[in-house]
């Protein structure tokens, strides 16, 4: 396989609105929007663009739909759809198409507005014959069902998740566009409505609206631009099931995959990592992510977590946005997971920054626990 | 396969009527296989074979479902002792005493004008 180490860089990043949107706003207005704040000073034009890679749950053809809202005519295009990890695949198959010369200035946005026409209009449902008849609230109930596993074989408890939630909300209080302004206690976790147990309206994520942009050249092309270059040092990709009830171990992601692939790539090991972006859908996400990635031993999340481990001042710097818990969790979340990871390398993110970031760690999680996607980020000194 | 004008799914609920949990299985490497399928995953040859289960199983991970203007329910995963496994309901005990490692045994609920039958399971008893 060719060494793809530090060929390309992500040049620009932006989100679009996000929270609430404006009455009958589409998610292209959206895309749009995030498209331009990200050209804005970084370099490049919109006719510079030659490369799309995008997907959504509410536009079956999205990638026709960002063409003509924007008037692209791009020569590379890629709608890969695996759910909120989408946008790693995107990095991924965006550094493979600018090695090959297939497209040299590649746009990844997303867009949603999942929060103004409602959850159930943003996304069809699929039918499931075998899962249906029990009523699942779904994705909340196929989390439930692996935090109950991780529980029952090493301990877990409600309070290590809990834990999660409150780091997500102490980072969401330095990020002045999270969705959420108020402090969360473990108490407010355990209390809150209960959901599908063992996981509380507080260990799910936000129903929210919004987007965002990532710009990506080659290295060489980034040299020349106005923002400091993120370079991509390695990502890896795996798909363990498509419904929960054929995931092969509950407390086993394919994060273990996907995250041996980027480290390989990437010439290094979670030790390596200076700041970490992890899909929170719920807070088992954190969790089981934390394990997987190497971050700490299986089974010893909860430990990992506890005494406010990944909260601000803690043992390790995860979701420094806030994450999809406090931040924003537009149906698909992971462009805004890379844009934080992004944003950290760049040292642009105030009062939450992690000083001397060189590395971060963004990982995606898509379905319920289905695909996996990590992508290894780097500063120039990592080269 | 056996009977081409029958989908796997109308052949499960066929035995679900007789009272069956049915699945299916690989002959050539002898893998349990649920859901039932056309063809056989990780496999090399295509053809599955059907088995009908002794319908006893533990559970492997489950969960309360809490719905508004609803009493709480039961969802959990079922590992069947023949090695396969697959989401049911556990009734006839509380859905919070049902737990990680609980034995159960599969019980028919019959169809309705809305909805088809489907399996749920039991505690053992003793």
């Amino acid at each position: 396989m060719a060494n793809l180490r530090g060929k390309t860089a992500i040049v620009a990043t932006a989100e679009s609105d996000l929270g609430k949107v404006a009455a009958d706003t589409t998610i292209f207005d959206l895309m749009g929007q995030a498209t331009h704040r990200a050209l804005e000073g970084c370099g490049l034009s919109l006719s510079d663009i030659d490369g799309l890679f995008v997907s959504t749950s509410q536009s079956r053809m999205a990638a026709m739909g960002v063409c003509e809202y924007l008037g692209l005519r791009p020569r590379y295009f890629d709608s890969t759809q695996i759910g909120g990890s989408s946008f790693m695949a995107h990095i991924t198959h965006a550094q493979a198409a600018i090695h090959a010369g297939m497209c040299e200035v590649a746009l990844i946005t997303y867009g949603s507005t999942q929060r103004t026409v409602s959850r159930a209009a943003a996304s069809a449902r699929e039918v499931n014959a075998y899962e249906d008849p029990y009523r699942p609230m779904m994705p909340p109930s196929a989390y439930a069902l692996a935090a109950s596993r991780h529980m029952y074989e090493y301990g877990t408890t409600r309070e290590h998740l809990a834990e999660i939630a409150v780091a997500a909300r102490k980072w969401a209080l330095m990020n002045p566009v999270a969705w959420e302004k108020e402090p969360l206690t473990i108490d407010d976790v355990l209390n809150a409505r209960m959901i599908s147990h063992p996981l509380t309206v507080r260990d799910c994520c936000l129903v929210t609206d919004g987007g965002g942009a990532i710009i990506m050249t080659s290295a060489e092309r980034a040299k020349d631009l106005k923002n400091k270059p993120v370079y991509i040092l390695g990502t890896g990709e795996e798909i363990t099931h498509k419904d929960i009830s054929s995931m092969p171990d509950f407390t086993k992601t394919g994060a273990i995959q996907s995250g041996q692939r980027a480290y390989a790539a990437a010439g290094l090991s979670a030790s390596d990592v200076d700041v970490a972006t992890l899909y929170d859908a719920f807070t088992i996400c954190t969790l089981l992510f934390l394990e997987d990635l190497g971050f700490c031993e299986k089974g010893e999340g909860g430990a990992f977590v506890a005494d406010g481990g990944i909260a601000p001042g803690g043992r390790f710097p995860v979701n420094t946005n806030g994450g999809g818990l406090s931040y924003c969790h537009p149906g698909m979340y992971g462009l805004l997971v890379l844009i934080e990871a992004a944003r950290q390398i760049q040292g642009v993110c105030g009062p939450r920054q992690v000083d001397g970031a060189e590395v971060a760690l963004a990982h995606g999680n898509g379905g319920v626990l289905s695909s996996q996607c990590t992508v290894l980020l780097g500063a120039e000194s990592t080269l | 396969m056996a009977d081409e004008a029958k989908s796997p799914l109308a052949i499960f609920y066929e035995h679900c009527e007789k009272g069956e949990l049915a699945y299916q299985v690989n002959p050539e490497n002898g893998q349990a296989v649920f859901y039932p399928r056309a063809v056989a995953p990780n496999s090399a040859q295509p053809t599955l074979k059907w088995r009908v289960s002794q319908g006893v199983g533990t559970v492997y991970a489950t969960t309360t479902m809490h719905r508004r203007g609803e009493d709480p329910y039961d969802i959990s995963m079922i590992e069947l002792d023949e090695g396969f496994r697959m989401m049911s309901r556990v009734e006839s005990i509380d859905p919070m005493d049902v737990t990680v490692g609980l034995r159960v045994k599969v019980r028919m609920i019959p169809a309705t004008e809305t909805d088809p039958i489907y399996p749920v399971f039991d505690p053992v008893e003793g």
